[in-house]
């Protein structure tokens, strides 16, 4: 199992490299799509592998070499990214990396020897679901980029093509991706953590643009400077704590662990995004579709979660960790709540979902920050939920944006006449989002109901936002389903790579809806009990309305999608009388003839950016200084 | 058995009236007349309505609206003309733009006579409308849905 | 909770009696609000005779579609009070009450016509300004009897209302949404067709629509089926103090001019905040 893992880390680095070689054309699609389903195969085993045992499997792998080596790699990263951020005179940046390569070097020089982690990696049950996310969606959006690759260009003729380069970064993400999920030893995690910041910086400034690189620079510094927080976090932990074992630290007295934990939240904060660093996620928005889906929705952004779940046993079980668990949720409560707020506001589909990213990691975060069973239960279940949902929304966007031209939800009208597969991979990933009784919902449910018995405040920041987030989806569901006269069917131009991969996560959201319980049972409730020796129970009931419920839509798409021949009593909209004889015209004021044309409510006035993105900043800041005031 | 005559939804249209007729069509509606006692309500949309009352003359302005106003009613429905401009053009009869009532577009079921036509024949006119309604259920049988 | 017989009576009762009891509550509004406007009104049973009639109407439809949303429409309603009355989640019933009303507002959405459009952007307005309050009392609910069965709830030994009586009363203030009343009638424009015709449902006719008026009694009956949660205990004053809400909720019909959407958001939200949200901390702190 150790090869396993170790073959799922180093194997799509070593693809990376490949592709770094590999010509475009045929040998870079067989090379992307056959080593696409080895590491979704791969993954897959190993699942069935550690599901099979039942337990947490730990691994030595590696010694002081390996040790060695990683540090070397952090290092001429580190000396890369410092280079680079000079020559673009970013000197913030630059400042910042240093700062991180300073703090690394010292730590190897001076405590590194001081401590060892007995076990270097590990894989239980969430990282079963992590690298399933990262194995299975990853390959599929990796498959997708091939063909979005190549039309991106043909639309984007400005940006030169390094698509080369693209793929390199996308395996060697997904190694590192990998890493970070098996990692036990915390400086192994630090180093994929990194590794995973350059990633994003590298995807983000793609274009090359003026707008690209600031917003890669925005995201490399915000990313630095929880990169910094969890340098000091393992400073802490060696010189009071004596350890660098992840899974060590909630058997740890409260005196030595909570302040290194509340930096690695604050890490974990960063990394997802969370309210006062979502800017970069927003800015992020400019790299090619399939990075928004693969790192800014799917993986990447989930490691920040990630590792806030992996210390919800902390929050939970360590003395004075409540305290510092419930700044975190607070923290995440607010993000949730003003994030889904501003989505209201937006226009750019890609900007709605990723505001509705970050809101959905501020949810997880509210679960993890409390972190009894029952919300790390629901945690795990929106990881997994939201992964799938929302990676298919990015690539349908994406799709949709290449033949109509446009991502704006505005000239989304009637999408499902004129591009249906592509629509319905929305519609399904826009029910798995929101609407009862699918994928979030559920999870949203569990999430309300384990909150009301730990801390019944926060439920109202659940209430509103769960109510702000109803309307942005709703209006976007709306206008794609509108129903036009005589739309003409552009399918055709869709790339056959990309029609698939959409096809293939649509199946697999509804999928997962479906199979909730099952999953419930045989991945998270094990899980659950192994972390908190609590049992976590679903009520069946309950579970046989949803599945009811589910049944009921099933049934209510046939008609939708085969309407029938049956004749029906058609008469074109009420104009107020003033129809044209040509559909969907009316006769207007100064007798001119008008195009019905339907635009949306943003209420910019109450939910708009500039309003609540301050509020939302200073807010959040003044309850992290809280935390880390709490912990020193 | 037919509902129709037990609650007549009506869409009133102002095609070119003085506002004599329209203003003694909604007293029907206050509490001296109390329309609603026989399940009539001013619905204000052709889709739902059972009943078109029309009030004023047609001209060349207003044809279109009249006819895709009819067109939108759902089946069974009725036509009840209101007024002497309604039924005739009335006194703007000779107008250049003025076409005449409002048989010259769609089928008038009921002439409601008068200018202004009262409250009291209006009434009257609307419930004749009803048998007309129910004749016209009763000829086509049930309307498929 | 198993399956039992008193779920099934449960919901079969709902079934049969939920469209009796909200067609009559309906006609009961209509004669009401015509003796406070000085009139005689129209008979008890006339929204039975409207929906009658609607069923032998044609169905005229702007596109295939449209029929297949309000059905679905009219089942989650009816799968709301289902879960309700068949002592069922209240958070599952909550939602599938939502659901419901995104069937509704994609079926006006579909139809491309621009008062269904505005109808349907002010239904969502609605829905905003009306689903934190409803959380909250779902969620208020828990905390005073530790269940979210509205079974358990109403078995609850203490009246639910001593402990909410803030929660009560802001959940009576979105009741008048629910409900379609002024001043918050906004969506569907009752009283006022001039503004935007009939709103939500200006494109809806014959059964599709009589579906839609038959899902709002069952809607009106499940909602007067959660103020009955708060006085469970004794029936008598419950049945009382439901049928006294409604009634309110029609005087204040009768009583209001029409506000504007911004109002009804920032009201509603106010009352959410001020009463729902203090008495779920009050009960976070006893």
């Amino acid at each position: 199992m150790q090869a396993l893992l170790l073959f799922l880390i180093l194997f799509p680095a070593a693809v990376a490299f490949l592709l770094l070689a590999a010509p475009k054309g045929r040998a870079r699609q067989t090379v992307v799509s056959v080593s696409a389903a080895v590491i979704a195969a791969a993954s897959i085993i190993l699942a069935a592998l550690v599901l099979g045992r039942g337990a947490p499997v730990y691994f030595a792998a590696g010694g002081h070499a390996v040790d060695l080596l990683i540090f070397a790699a952090e290092l001429a990263l580190g000396v890369i990214v410092t280079v680079i951020s000079l020559r673009r005179k970013q000197y913030l940046a630059m400042a910042l990396m240093l700062a991180g390569l300073i703090m690394t070097v010292v730590y190897e020089v001076w405590l590194a020897n001081t401590v060892h982690a007995e076990n270097n990696l590990f894989a239980d049950n969430l990282s079963v679901v992590m690298t399933l996310i990262i194995g299975v969606i990853g390959s599929l959006i990796a498959f997708f980029a091939l063909g979005y690759m190549e039309e991106y260009h043909r639309h984007h003729e400005d940006v030169p093509d390094r698509s080369n380069f693209f793929f390199f970064i996308v395996f060697a993400f997904l190694g590192a991706m990998n890493g970070l999920i098996f990692a036990n030893n915390l400086v192994w995690l630090f180093f994929f953590w990194e590794v995973t910041t350059f990633c994003s910086f590298f995807l983000i400034g793609y274009g090359r643009d003026a707008v690209a690189v600031r917003n890669s620079f925005l995201a490399l510094k915000l990313n630095l400077c929880g990169g910094l927080a969890f340098s000091a976090a393992l400073f802490f932990l060696t010189l009071n704590a004596h350890t660098i074992s992840l899974s060590e630290l909630h058997d740890l007295p409260g005196g030595a662990v909570l302040l290194p934990v509340a930096l690695l939240a604050f890490a974990g904060l960063t990394k997802s995004a969370q309210m006062p660093f979502s800017a970069w996620l927003l800015g992020a928005m400019v790299a090619p579709t399939p990075v928004s889906a693969l790192l800014h929705s799917s993986t990447m952004v989930k490691a920040g979660v990630y590792l806030v779940i992996r210390l919800s046993p902390v929050f939970a079980y360590v003395d004075g960790g409540k305290t510092v668990g419930l700044f975190v949720a607070l923290v995440g409560a607010v993000t949730f709540l003003l994030t889904s707020c501003m989505a209201i506001s937006q226009n750019d589909a890609k900007r709605v979902l990723a505001y509705s990213t970050i809101a959905n990691l501020g949810l997880i975060i509210v679960c993890a920050g409390i972190g009894n069973h029952k919300l790390a239960w629901a945690a795990v279940m929106l990881v997994i939920f939201h992964a799938i949902a929302k990676s298919l929304l990015f690539l349908s966007v994406g799709t949709a944006e290449h033949v109509i031209g446009s991502r704006r939800i505005e000239s989304m009208d009637g999408l499902a006449g004129y591009l249906p597969r592509v629509a319905a991979g929305m519609v399904v990933g826009i029910a798995g989002m929101f609407l009862a009784p699918f994928g979030m919902l559920i999870s949203k449910w569990a999430t309300l109901e384990g909150l009301v018995d730990a801390n019944p405040i926060l439920t109202i920041f659940v209430a509103f936002g769960s109510a702000v987030t109803l309307m942005f989806w709703v209006k976007w569901l709306g206008k794609i389903l509108i129903v036009k006269s005589a739309p003409e069917n552009v399918e055709t131009h869709v790339p056959r790579t990309q029609a698939l991969t959409l096809a293939v996560l649509s199946v697999m959201t509804a999928g997962v809806c479906v199979l909730f319980p099952l999953i419930s049972k045989y991945v998270l409730e094990p899980f659950i009990f192994e972390t908190y020796r609590q049992i976590y129970w679903q009520d069946m009931n309950n579970i046989a309305t949803l599945l009811i419920m589910m049944a009921t839509v099933v049934v209510l798409t046939v008609p939708l999608v085969f309407p029938g021949k049956r004749e029906r009593h058609f008469r074109p909209q009420y104009l107020a009388g003033a129809n044209l004889a040509e559909k969907e015209k009316f006769h207007g004021a100064m007798g001119q003839d008008i195009q019905i044309s339907l635009k949306s409510l943003y209420l910019q006035g109450i939910f708009g950016e500039s309003r609540l993105f301050p509020l939302g900043v200073l807010s959040t800041l003044i309850l992290i200084i809280i935390m880390l005031g709490v912990v020193v | 058995m037919s509902f129709l005559p037990k609650s007549p939804w009506l869409v009133h249209y102002d095609a070119s009236s003085c506002n004599g007729c329209d203003i003694e069509v909604l007293a029907c509606l206050t509490p001296v007349y109390d329309v609603e006692r026989f399940g009539v309500l001013n619905i204000g949309n052709p889709k739902h309505a059972d009943i078109f009352v029309v009030t004023g003359s047609v001209n060349e302005q207003n044809k279109a609206v009249i006819k895709n106003i009819y067109d939108q009613m759902a089946e069974p429905k009725v036509v009840v003309a209101i007024g002497a401009c309604a039924a005739s053009g009335g006194v703007f009869r000779e107008c250049y733009n003025v076409s005449g009532g409002v048989d010259t577009v769609i089928p008038v079921d009921v002439y409601v006579p008068g200018c202004a036509a009262r409250p009291e024949a209006i009434i009257d006119g609307v419930v004749l409308g009803l048998g007309v309604l129910e004749a016209k259920y009763g000829e086509k049988g049930k309307v498929a849905s | 909770m198993d399956v039992t017989a008193a779920t099934v009576i449960g919901i079969l009762i709902y079934l049969a009696a939920a469209p009796v009891v909200g067609g009559l509550l309906a006609g009961a509004d209509r004669v009401v609000s015509a003796r406070m406007q000085g009139r005689y009104g129209p008979p008890l049973l006339q929204p039975f005779y409207d929906v009658l009639k609607l069923w032998q109407k044609e169905n005229i439809v702007v596109n295939r579609q449209q029929k297949v949303y309000i059905l679905g429409f009219f089942v989650f309603v009816v799968i709301a009070g289902c879960i309700l009355f068949g002592g069922g989640d209240l958070l599952l019933a909550v939602f599938a009450l939502t659901l419901a009303s995104v069937f509704l507002i994609v079926a006006a959405y579909s139809t491309f016509s621009p008062y269904a459009h505005i109808g349907a952007e002010r239904e969502m307005i609605q829905m905003v300004s009306y689903e934190p309050m409803v959380i909250l009392t779902v969620v208020g609910m828990y905390m005073a009897t530790g269940s979210f069965s509205s079974v358990d709830i109403a078995r609850h030994d203490g009246m639910l209302f001593l402990h909410l009586p803030f929660i009560f009363l802001g959940f009576l203030f979105i009741l008048t949404i629910k409900f379609r009343k002024s001043p918050f009638d906004i969506s569907m424009s009752h009283h006022a067709h001039q503004e935007i015709v009939r709103g939500l449902t200006t494109e809806f006719s014959g059964r599709d629509l009589a579906l839609i008026e038959i899902a709002h009694w069952y809607e009106n009956v499940f909602l007067l089926g959660m103020v009955y949660l708060f006085f469970a205990p004794v029936p008598v004053v419950a049945v009382i103090v439901t049928l006294a809400a409604y009634f309110l909720e029609v005087f204040i019909d009768n009583n209001n001019a029409r506000l504007k959407w911004q109002h009804a958001l920032a009201s509603s939200w106010a009352v959410t905040l001020v009463l729902g949200v203090s008495n779920v901390v009050l009960l976070a702190f006893r």
